[in-house]
């Protein structure tokens, strides 16, 4: 016979094993920003789930931002993940755009880190 | 604003009492005889107005009870500070006139002496308080019916216009001990005065304590200097470190991660950072700094030890109220390889 109260999962289990259901909620999207030569700068945005098609994301950013950007591989990042990165300071843009319910993302505001002066 | 409901009340049924008072101490004081002077067309208008002026001094003396950077908690605190200060003029009077004293702002007294200097003192009641002279007689009749017509008002006028009897009443100068702080005095004060005279004492006499942990927590501000046209040299980061109790490669690591960019500390342990930075930015930095890894979430104070715990997280500990949390370690994020160099690496 067995204890059925023995058979609790345990908590101090990687979380990832089952489905990273604690992980998910931790991870932040990280708005960064970053100064080139000038007074240009480069708005990198890493950590959008994976559900989301980063290249239609770019599409649309893009052109709703009028400025350019590239999604740089998760080799080029150095396992960061996929990044997209943008060029000008887009911070608020982006977020605002993360955050849209009709129009964006519709993701919560608490999982956005933006990073930056 | 539920919260004042029941002031209103206890001051409409306190009025009768209070109100026959108020003839006698109309005068005595300069933001009461404002009232006065222009009382000719709009007694209680003007009592309206002559509250918001002093809001700020009152929240102030109470906001060192809050902790400024945080905002949301400090407005809240602001709120509450302020609210009883609109029912209680009392209170609120000792303050003001403690902040005149203390600041410049003279500009209503000034006035008023002018108008009052005009009219000189028919009657013969007089408060121990200041040496305003009174108004005429007829204007003081004008200006009672006018009173008398607020007094029946009803809803937020008729607040105010209570309120100024109130202030009436519970009025006097703390530090000269008059009025209703006389030594003699047998009248019951109110609460509120006595609990500002509580918190003026208190900051007056020990002003560490009041200002230990509760106050808004002040550092140095960040000095920024040029160098070349590409780098930013942070002057002061020793010195602001230090304040926080934080080490320098701590709170360097941090800055670069979040400005995203490199750097290096030269020989006068100043900061090296690449890029332009303005010290609005670099201040802005350091507030998220400052909240993320100084100061305590339960009692926020800013009184505490960040330590390397077991298993390489840090660990803050609040030395004002023991309590411990785990901090994130700092993490560099993706940074976008810029310039040259990018095509060297490529190579």
């Amino acid at each position: 016979m067995s204890i059925e109260n023995l058979k609790t999962y345990d908590p101090f289990a990687e979380a990832d094993e089952e489905g990273g259901q604690t992980i998910q909620t931790q991870e932040y999207i990280h708005i960064r920003i970053q100064q080139r030569n000038g007074r240009k700068t480069l708005t990198t945005v890493q950590g959008i789930p994976t559900k989301f098609d980063l290249k239609k994301i770019l599409k649309v950013v893009k052109k709703h931002f009028a400025c350019n950007g590239t999604i740089i591989s998760d080799e080029d990042s150095k396992g960061m993940g996929e990044v997209i990165q943008l060029q000008g300071d887009q911070r608020t843009k982006i977020k605002e755009f993360l955050t849209d319910e009709t129009e964006g993302l519709a993701l919560d505001e608490k999982t956005i880190k933006v990073h930056g002066f | 604003m539920d919260a004042e409901a029941p002031h209103i009340e206890r001051r409409t049924s306190r009025k009768s009492v209070a109100f026959t008072d108020e003839k006698l101490v109309v005068d005595a004081d300069g933001n009461v005889t404002k009232i006065a002077s222009h009382t000719k067309d709009e007694n209680h208008k003007d009592t309206a107005m002559s509250h918001t002026p002093r809001t700020p001094p009152l929240s102030a003396a109470l906001g060192a009870f809050t902790d400024a950077h945080q905002a949301p908690a400090d407005g809240a605190a602001d709120i509450s500070a302020a609210a009883p200060e609109i029912d209680n003029d009392g209170l609120d009077l000792s303050l003001l006139k403690k902040k005149k004293k203390v600041k410049v702002v003279k500009k209503d007294d000034d006035a008023e002496g002018g108008d009052e200097a005009a009219a000189p003192g028919e009657e013969a009641i007089d408060l121990t308080m200041k040496k305003k002279k009174k108004k005429k007689v007829t204007k003081e009749d004008d200006e009672f019916a006018k009173k008398l017509e607020a007094l029946n008002l009803e809803g937020k006028e008729g607040e105010e216009a209570v309120a100024a009897v109130d202030e009436n009443v519970q009025e006097g100068d703390m530090e000269k001990g008059t009025g209703i702080w006389a030594h003699d005095e047998t009248k019951s004060i109110n609460y509120e005065p006595l609990l500002s005279r509580f918190f003026v004492l208190l900051t007056q006499k020990n002003p560490d304590h009041a200002s230990s942990g509760t106050r808004s927590y002040k550092i140095p501000p960040p000095q920024c200097l040029r160098e070349g046209n590409k780098k930013t040299i942070f002057a002061n980061i020793a010195e602001i470190c230090k304040r926080m109790k934080r080490s320098d490669e701590h709170v360097t690591a941090y800055l670069f991660a979040e400005l995203g960019t490199s750097g290096s500390v030269d020989g006068a342990r100043r900061l090296v950072i690449k890029g332009r930075f303005q010290q609005k930015q670099i201040e802005n930095v350091l507030r998220t700094y400052i909240i993320e890894y100084v100061t305590c979430k339960t009692c926020r104070s800013p009184n505490t030890d960040l330590s390397k715990g077991e298993n390489r997280l840090y660990f803050i500990t609040c030395n004002s109220c023991g309590s411990r949390r785990s901090v994130q370690a700092i993490k560099t994020g993706f940074s976008a390889q810029v310039g040259k160099r990018r095509k060297m690496q490529q190579g």
